[in-house]
């Protein structure tokens, strides 16, 4: 297995001959799993029509408000930091995206997925599960409460750890917005060290990935508040909504 | 008032990851319609990396207009209470990286327009998500006169249109890498 050293000298590599990414790069090979799994020819361009145009439609016949309350899944409380996950979603003209599906996965609190796959012999904690789903409101507006998730090893290098993160999936107004992303904790001494945040070459749009502490979102003796906004790409159906309710 | 969001750059993907099978697959996801319901096709195939080798670990989202050319706008395409078309639908792939979903061939949006659906494609290893169309086979005069169809080599072209099986289902295999590399595509204000 590559050393960490090795893995870094890598991605130092190709950051010294990158500038101003906003995405990450798909071919990016300090990532060992995106070798065989990237397109190498150029994306071709399409003028967005029909279906694409139109997201699918979710409702509270879908989502349960429940589901955004990831402690209270299970019989007992699950053990770890309890947090408040919340921001706004955003389409790239700044209008909220009303009414839409959010849906997040993540490790436990001791970096263990309640998953088939995740060998990780760190406790799995039987009153988490790690899934939440919630439907944004008119304001764009997303929350979620869960528990502050570990990090975690895995086998891309030789002692390799992710930084602690949780999972996004997220729709836009267009299915052309669809995207599906990470969200990291402020100041993770893991983030110059892993290949898949560091696939996004740009300092700044690493930051986008990072949510910041609030302490206005913070309940005293009860939880911790975090705060992520997220911006997707830009719409490009006609609004079928009035745009009156941003001013 | 809500806070403003000043940075309007879009935030970065990054990948599905490993484990996402017991956070976004549901009930029914990828049956958009019941199996063999009047009407219905089967709409299925493989995912391969750029050494052939099936992809185990991805997830395919499918957007579409239903049989009339209308794309659907009604809630409850997790539930789909009452049997209505969402015209959305996902499906993981195995562990021989096959996906499958029960559907409506989608009518064309407008007239003279090729009929597709819609796909976007996540995997563990894939850092950012891809689009691709899965056109409907058949319509020769058609497909040669779509505006995306015609910017492409008979090969690449050919690849993305499904291919009826015997059994009259669509196949649709997805080559992430390779000299069979599927199409992937970008829309305005995507980077990359």
């Amino acid at each position: 297995m590559d050393t960490q050293e090795s893995v870094s000298k890598e991605i130092a590599d190709i950051h010294a001959g990158a500038s101003g990414e906003t995405q990450p790069r798909v071919d990016f090979p300090p990532y060992r799993s995106s070798i065989l799994r990237h397109p190498t020819k150029d994306l071709r361009h399409a003028d967005p029509e029909g279906a694409e145009l139109v997201a699918p439609v979710f409702g509270h016949s879908d989502v349960d408000p429940l589901e955004a309350d990831l402690t209270i899944q299970a019989g007992g409380e699950p053990i770890g930091e309890r947090m408040r996950l919340r921001g706004r979603l955003l389409d790239g003209d700044g209008r909220p995206v009303r009414r839409q599906l959010v849906e997040i996965w993540q490790a436990n609190a001791a970096g263990r997925y309640v998953h088939k796959r995740d060998q990780h012999p760190a406790p799995v904690d039987p009153n988490f599960t790690g899934v939440g789903r919630c439907l944004t409101d008119d304001d764009g507006t997303y929350e979620f409460v869960t528990i502050k998730p570990g990090p975690y090893p895995w086998r891309n290098h030789h002692n390799a750890w992710r930084p602690a993160h949780i999972h996004f999936s997220l729709f836009g107004t267009d299915f052309t917005q669809r995207m599906i992303t990470q969200m990291y904790f402020p100041s993770d001494p893991l983030f110059a060290l892993d290949p898949i945040y560091q696939s996004i070459t740009d300092q700044r749009a690493r930051d986008r990935l990072v949510a910041t502490y609030d302490h206005d979102l913070s309940e005293h003796e009860w939880l911790m508040g975090y705060r992520w906004d997220i911006v997707l790409t830009g719409a490009h159906a006609t609004q079928m909504e009035a745009e009156d309710d941003d001013a | 008032m809500p806070e403003t969001v000043r940075d309007l750059t879009a935030t970065p993907g990054q990948t599905i990851g490993p484990f996402f099978h017991y956070a976004l697959p549901f009930d029914l996801d990828r049956e958009l319609v019941p199996i063999g319901s009047p009407g219905s096709v089967r709409l299925h195939g493989r995912v391969y990396d750029g050494a052939g080798q099936p992809v185990p670990d991805a997830l395919l989202e499918i957007r579409q207009a239903d049989g009339s050319g209308d794309v659907p706008r009604v809630e409850g395409s997790l539930r789909r209470p009452g049997g209505d078309f969402t015209g959305w639908g996902r499906s993981s792939t195995d562990r021989t990286g096959r996906y499958w979903f029960s559907t409506v061939e989608p009518a064309p949006t407008g007239e003279g327009a090729a009929a597709f659906f819609t796909v976007t494609v996540f995997a563990r290893g894939l850092l950012n998500r891809l689009f691709t169309r899965i056109y409907l086979p058949g319509d020769d005069a058609v497909l040669a006169a779509d505006r995306l169809l015609a910017g492409l080599d008979d090969e690449r072209r050919h690849s993305m249109v499904a291919e009826r099986e015997p059994d009259g289902s669509l196949r649709f295999d997805v080559h992430l890498q390779g000299d069979r590399e599927t199409v992937f595509l970008r829309y305005p204000g995507h980077e990359g």
